[in-house]
């Protein structure tokens, strides 16, 4: 082999390894960061109306999004529905699929996806500008804390926000398949609530929803505190870290999900 | 904006996002059903349950009266024991006779009870004697065949007889 190729091969062996280095780096940075937080956010707990304010931007000013999203996603999943259970002869069961797809899926899933793209993005850009503009070292400059006094508030907003989000959503959800299913399709509104609540179960169908919905809460919420922390302070830095932050909390909530539903469901069924 | 209008709005959003889990748990789930009522376990012992499942109801004459708390397998006798939880406002005879049974064709499987005339009531902890397994299709299906089987080596013989006339 000639020399030049065996250079190329060498550098491009390097550039590999310092990007499996670097992001191995990341994560390690962005866990001790996760700690740090939890541990000082004594102050975002104390003085709780730090933490009303970004529940009011992470959660209030979502509320449209997710209400709007919920109502048609439930209206699609009763028209689609219908379409395949019509077939069999079980469009009673409407309810049941329309209740069971959002409460254990699409309610969390969908939900964390508008979330982090409407409220993820946000927190990135906001404290990425406030490091672009220096308002985070003239914290330190002045011995306040910046992650006990920006970042922990907007952490905890997110994390409280987020299962009520996806309860909205759900609910919602439901609204929307009863409004197509038994108010314009004719499906009968007492198999559809009765079935429905023959099949939903309380523990493990809803409380297994609601788990969901809190740790995509705390995974898209992490990831967007830790991209605007992280952002390279410049105009460039603050758009890639929000492009970042949706990127990977979709990708984190699609991945957390497969490994949440193969622990709660296919356990419980083959019991 | 001002202190007052956020936290408005944030009772609000909290509210409402309470409202609808609310909403999930008793008009979506099954939480209104759950009963705190009073409860006595008894058990049965099933050659086969089919598919029957933890939770799945238990009926007399159609009404739910208890649901399957735990099933379990026997090592001794090689049949299922199933658990059975029944409200103490429905008692039932000594005599009662367990079966899995299929609601539909293809429905899910429950069990039904079917009262006896026994004086004496179920007690907490007795053991239903009577029972009936779940019906397997695959041996209802092998039985028929087997039958129709049967019936076919028997049906050639009298045509062969009648040229011998």
């Amino acid at each position: 082999m000639s020399l030049p190729a065996v250079a190329a091969l060498r550098s491009r062996l390097e550039a590999l390894g310092s990007t499996v280095t670097s992001a191995i780096w990341r994560l390690g940075f962005a866990s001790r960061f996760l700690g740090y937080l939890v541990l000082h956010s004594g102050t975002a707990l104390r003085r709780f109306q730090l933490t009303m304010t970004e529940i009011y931007f992470a959660g209030v000013l979502s509320l449209i999004i997710i209400l709007v999203s919920g109502l048609f996603v439930g209206m699609v999943l009763a028209l689609q529905g219908y379409q395949t259970l019509q077939r069999y002869g079980a469009s009673e069961s409407l309810g049941v699929l329309v209740a069971l797809s959002l409460v254990r899926e699409l309610g969390p899933v969908v939900a964390g996806l508008l979330f982090a793209s409407r409220a993820g993005s946000a927190i990135t850009a906001e404290i990425g500008l406030m490091k672009a503009t220096e308002q985070i070292s003239a914290m330190e400059m002045m011995a306040v804390d910046p992650i006990a006094r920006v970042v922990a508030p907007r952490f905890w907003g997110g994390v409280i926000s987020m299962p009520l989000l996806a309860a909205l959503f759900s609910g919602m959800g439901v609204f929307g398949g009863y409004l197509i299913g038994v108010q314009l399709i004719g499906v009968d509104a007492g198999a559809f609530w009765s079935q429905m609540q023959a099949a939903v179960d309380v523990r493990e169908d809803i409380m297994n929803g609601v788990i969901k919905s809190v740790v995509f809460g705390i995974a898209v919420t992490w990831i967007a505190v830790f991209e605007g922390y992280d952002a390279v302070p410049t105009a460039e830095g603050v758009s890639r870290a929000t492009t970042r932050t949706v990127v990977t909390s979709s990708l984190a909530i699609l991945a957390l999900d497969f490994i949440l539903t193969a622990l709660m469901f296919t356990g419980g069924n083959a019991r | 904006m001002n202190r007052a209008t956020v936290d408005l709005w944030v009772g609000i959003f909290v509210a409402a996002g309470l409202v609808a889990l609310l909403f999930l748990a008793l008009k979506v789930g099954n939480l209104a059903s759950f009963s705190t009522a009073q409860t006595y376990q008894v058990f049965a012992k099933f050659a086969n349950i089919g598919g029957l499942k933890i939770r799945a109801p238990i009926k007399s004459a159609g009404v739910v009266v208890g649901r399957v708390s735990d099933i379990r397998f026997d090592n001794e006798s090689y049949d299922a024991i199933v658990t059975m939880t029944l409200e103490s406002a429905y008692q039932f005879p000594r005599d009662t006779t367990a079966k899995i049974l299929t609601s539909g064709l293809l429905g899910e499987q429950y069990v039904g009870l079917e009262a006896g005339g026994d004086g004496v009531m179920l007690k907490s902890g007795d053991r239903l004697r009577l029972t009936q397994s779940a019906v397997v299709l695959e041996n209802l299906i092998s039985q028929f065949l087997f039958n129709k089987a049967a019936e076919g080596k028997d049906a050639p013989k009298e045509p062969a007889k009648e040229p011998a006339k």
